[in-house]
């Protein structure tokens, strides 16, 4: 409650700050405070200490998971504001306006994690959506960005649409908005209305996947990663992807029963296209920004595993897989942005001039790849113990590896630029203090790549 | 005491960074490595206790290192061969020698990590830990076509490895308390069929690494295109990962599933070495023809292991150390023939005898132990070894024993070519005697000779672990 409080009165103290405040730094600076008194607020709650407090009647449920999930997503955004400010800067003089956007996202997707009835889902998704159709055209003479943003928009007008529908479907059978354990048992009801309620789910379940960018609900992705700055790509391919996920699970979690066998042909299904598109997809790429939106399909793909049963390593591994995706992709993206050029050639020589920042770069390619000692191996592992918990035959498990290892493929594309091909990179000025930052994300990794359990231990006490 | 097989490499290959100048960086490292050396002949003479701290307890994973007869082995090769790799080829020039040193040195951490570690998902950490810096020392310091030989190498071992990740993923979720330890896995709740997956799935990644046929398209080309320190690590050391891999965990994990598969395995095995040694024949490339000579030869070991004879096992415990022994000679001789002359085709080498007669000496040497001579090292695994596979079956030992008498003559072919003959244009450009590699040499021959004549020491080493794996 918190934190959907507070980060609204901040999203709409940024837009007004545009107004008083012209300095891009003050305004840094008052984004990061704003953002630091976020998460205290969410750590408030987290102990019990509430703003306001109020009956939702069941619309929200705050739980320990939720909230800390939270603290994670706002740790996150700050390491990502943190980067990106200057970046951010460069589009408008009034960078401002993309803080509040960015509160404004946060805000959603706190609703996204505590969110115990569909019509706050539904909320949730739009107030986390709306910001990004804007940040995805915030490049206003870039008709890229304007294509993307155009696209965006359209589409995920469209699958807002599919989840109303099926919302209403859900509604229609049930006669309620609530998530409770399994709104209707196969033998219950009529029917008809066994229909129109799995009709409802799978419609939940297609727009949530185009939310999440899983395939066959994948296309808009790389052309809108690709059209939109790549400084609002890191955002959206991170913390946007990981609260729709978490949602998701929320919603499946409780109604997967009701589908019965169905859930896992569809489910299995979704993730193998997924893994499949993502990875096969990569391999071909000649931009390495379009590489990395295919590569967050693949990565979508092995996030699907924690909906396929519900287990501790699922709901562990999630967070685990969320905080090291997030973090190897906003270093990777951050690299990228200091570069002339989108290319994989752009990065030929990159350890011969900054031996450091082609360091940094390798971490966060190995943690997306799944080595060890890198976070990502971890994520992976959970993942996989979390389909094998929950039951998935050996085959599906199998199959996950066999694309890992086809990941590999194109993340070491950029790994052989950087140390064994000669070339001169070409690249904007990097400040020092860029890639300090970058070199704390990639420690971050490595300590999760040998102490996974820091970011759940948590959870527990 | 076991984790400080793990800390000098790693600390050391981190002090190396900052150390620009080359022949300090060399000493450093030089010195390191004789450290750990020091320490591993303390440890193969003493009892030596299990290291163990708690390290992912939401997994039960623990940090545990533990030493037996078969880990004390492969850990004494690797310590002897880190350092007789650097002071041979402390004159070579390799540009940020440092760095080259330092993950040099990151390669060692890992292989001891293998051989140490007690706990499935801590050795799988080191087995992969080992490939990245090897990937990195191919790729940039090998030869021509290095970076796609590399990545093949790479993503061969990696897709290998992430089996077997399945498959200790697949044993944990059977284990009494979801635990990763040796004994957790052998006491795994497991029906035969299941058995069967498991061992599926390890064995794909013993295979790929040792490698087995048809597996093994990746070992000639990375050997050859690697910079010959690292093809040393990679042929003397990383090979027996696999056969390690199948002594410490195949084989008490699955016994039975591993004695279902012995006919399959062992075909596939003299199958391999008939094709490897008809090979080696027909190159001329003196680095591709060590390459084909050690497929042989771990074939060899990987057949004799799948007899389950004990007489063949001890025989394999034996040559893991031999073989390592015998080709890291073999390949600092290539070494030096190559920098000092500058081809690695023996076609145009020839008369080395009359020019260097010390290193001819040498040659001749190693080459008897590659054939296996009675008084060489060789000899007495490999004795033993095709022991194991007469009683399996007689005619699997005729067919494998053909290798004997190609060895010989592809081995006696590379003598007769680099050593004897005119003096060739090459040779005879040939600087002065590189000292300190003659003298590795001359140590590594000494071990060959004195453990051909009196191997009394490698079986009580390896008695224990032979009695346990006999037990199954």
């Amino acid at each position: 409650m918190n934190a959907i409080i507070v980060s609204t009165l901040l999203g709409v103290i940024m837009m007004f700050c545009s107004w008083g405040i012209k300095s891009q730094k003050t305004q840094h600076t008052i984004a990061l405070v704003g953002l630091f008194v976020l998460i205290l607020s969410n750590l408030a709650q987290l102990n019990g200490w509430y703003v306001i407090d109020f009956d939702t009647k069941g619309m929200l449920a705050f739980t320990r998971y939720g909230l800390y999930i939270n603290t994670l997503f706002f740790l996150i955004t700050f390491i990502y504001i943190w980067l990106n400010g200057e970046e951010i800067a460069k589009f408008d003089n009034q960078a401002a306006d993309f803080y509040a956007l960015f509160f404004f996202i946060l805000c959603g997707a706190s609703i996204l994690t505590s969110f115990d009835n569909l019509l706050m889902l539904f909320i949730g998704i739009e107030i986390l959506s709306i910001p990004l159709y804007i940040l995805t055209g915030a490049d206003k003479k870039n008709l890229f960005s304007n294509e993307a943003a155009l696209k965006y928009f359209l589409m995920g007008s469209f699958s807002t649409g599919i989840l109303l529908l099926g919302i209403t479907f859900i509604y229609g059978a049930t006669g309620s908005f609530h998530l409770v354990e399994p709104i209707l048992r196969p033998s219950d009801g009529l029917p008809q209305e066994q229909m129109i309620l799995s009709a409802g789910l799978l419609l939940v379940f297609a727009a949530m996947n185009f939310k999440v960018s899983a395939a066959p609900f994948h296309f808009w992705t790389p052309d809108v990663y690709d059209g939109a700055p790549t400084v609002f790509t890191s955002f959206m391919a991170t913390i946007v992807k990981a609260a729709g996920f978490i949602a998701f699970i929320t919603i499946f979690n409780s109604q997967a029963k009701a589908l019965g066998y169905t859930w896992i042909l569809v489910l299995s299904f979704v993730i193998i296209s997924t893994l499949l598109v993502g990875n096969i997809v990569a391999v071909f790429q000649r931009s390495v920004k379009r590489m990395l939106a295919y590569s967050s399909i693949a990565q979508a793909g092995f996030m699907l595993f924690a909906l396929y049963g519900k287990s501790s390593f699922a709901q562990e591994g999630i967070i685990l897989y969320s905080v090291v995706y997030s973090l190897a992709t906003i270093g990777i993206f951050g690299v990228l942005i200091k570069m002339k050029e989108n290319s994989f050639e752009a990065f030929n020589g990159l350890a011969k001039t900054k031996p450091l920042l082609a360091f940094v770069t390798t971490i966060f390619l190995f943690s997306l790849a799944g080595i060890p000692l890198t976070g990502g191996f971890f994520a992976k592992y959970y993942m996989l113990n979390s389909l094998y918990a929950a039951g998935a035959g050996l085959w599906l498990i199998i199959i996950a590896i066999l694309f890992a290892a086809v990941s590999v493929f194109y993340y070491f594309k950029l790994v052989q630029a950087m140390y064994f091909t000669s070339g001169e990179p070409s690249m904007h000025e990097v400040p020092k203090k860029y890639t300090y930052t970058l070199l704390l994300i990639a420690i971050l990794l490595l300590i999760l790549g040998a102490f996974p359990s820091v970011v759940f231990n948590y959870l527990y006490f | 005491m076991l984790i400080s097989f793990l800390l000098i490499p790693i600390l050391t290959a981190i002090v190396l960074l900052f150390i620009k100048k080359d022949t300090l960086a060399s000493q450093t490292a030089i010195a390191a490595s004789l450290a750990t050396l020091a320490l591993a002949v303390f440890a193969t003479f003493n009892q030596v206790d299990t290291f163990d701290i708690a390290w992912l307890p939401n997994l039960n994973s623990r940090f545990t290192l533990e030493v037996d007869g078969l880990a004390k082995i492969l850990i004494l090769l690797t310590a002897i061969s880190l350092p007789a790799i650097l002071i041979a080829s402390a004159k070579n020039e390799y540009k940020q020698k440092n760095i080259f040193l330092s993950l040099l040195l990151f390669t060692q951490a890992g292989l001891m990590g293998v051989f140490l570690a007690a706990d499935a998902l801590l050795f799988y950490f080191f087995w992969e830990l080992a490939l990245i810096p090897v990937y990195f020392l191919c790729s940039i310091w090998g030869g021509e076509k290095r970076i796609a030989i590399t990545f093949k190498f790479f993503i061969y071992t990696f897709l290998g490895s992430l089996f077997m990740l399945i498959g200790i993923l697949f044993l944990n979720a059977h284990t009494a308390e979801h635990s990763f330890s040796i004994q957790a896995f052998i006491h795994a709740n497991l029906t035969g069929g299941q058995k069967i997956t498991a061992f599926a799935l390890f064995f794909i990644a013993f295979a790929i690494k040792m490698p087995i046929f048809p597996l093994h398209t990746w070992q000639p080309d990375a050997y050859e295109q690697s910079p010959t320190p690292v093809t040393m690590v990679l042929s003397a050391v990383m090979v027996k990962m696999g056969l390690y891999g199948i002594l410490r965990w195949l084989l008490p994990l699955f016994p039975v599933a591993f004695a279902a598969h012995t006919n399959v395995v062992v075909f596939l095995s003299v199958v391999g070495i008939l094709y490897a040694s008809f090979i080696a024949i027909r190159q001329d490339d003196i680095k591709r023809l060590i390459a084909y000579s050690s497929i042989a030869h771990i074939g060899l070991m990987n057949a004799a292991i799948f007899t389950g004879k004990g007489i063949a096992i001890q025989g394999a415990l034996i040559q893991l150390f031999s073989h390592g022994i015998n080709v890291l000679g073999l390949w600092i001789i290539a070494d030096i023939l190559e920098q000092q002359t500058g081809t690695r085709s023996m076609q145009q080498m020839g008369g080395l005898a009359k020019k260097q007669p010390t290193l001819a000496i040498l040659l001749v040497g190693f080459a008897l132990a590659n054939i296996a001579m009675p008084l060489t090292n060789a000899f007495v695994g490999e004795f033993l070894m095709f022991n194991g596979l007469f009683i399996l079956n007689p005619w699997i030992a005729a067919f494998a024993g053909i290798s004997i008498v190609l060895a010989a003559i592809y081995t006696l072919n590379m003598v007769q070519k680099v050593a004897y003959g005119e003096i060739s244009e090459k040779i005879n450009a040939m600087p002065a005697p590189n000292k300190a590699a003659q003298a590795v040499l001359i140590i590594l021959l000494i071990i060959v000779f004195v453990t051909g004549v009196y191997p009394q020491p490698l079986f009580t080493l390896t008695a224990d672990t032979l009695q346990q794996l006999l037990a199954k």
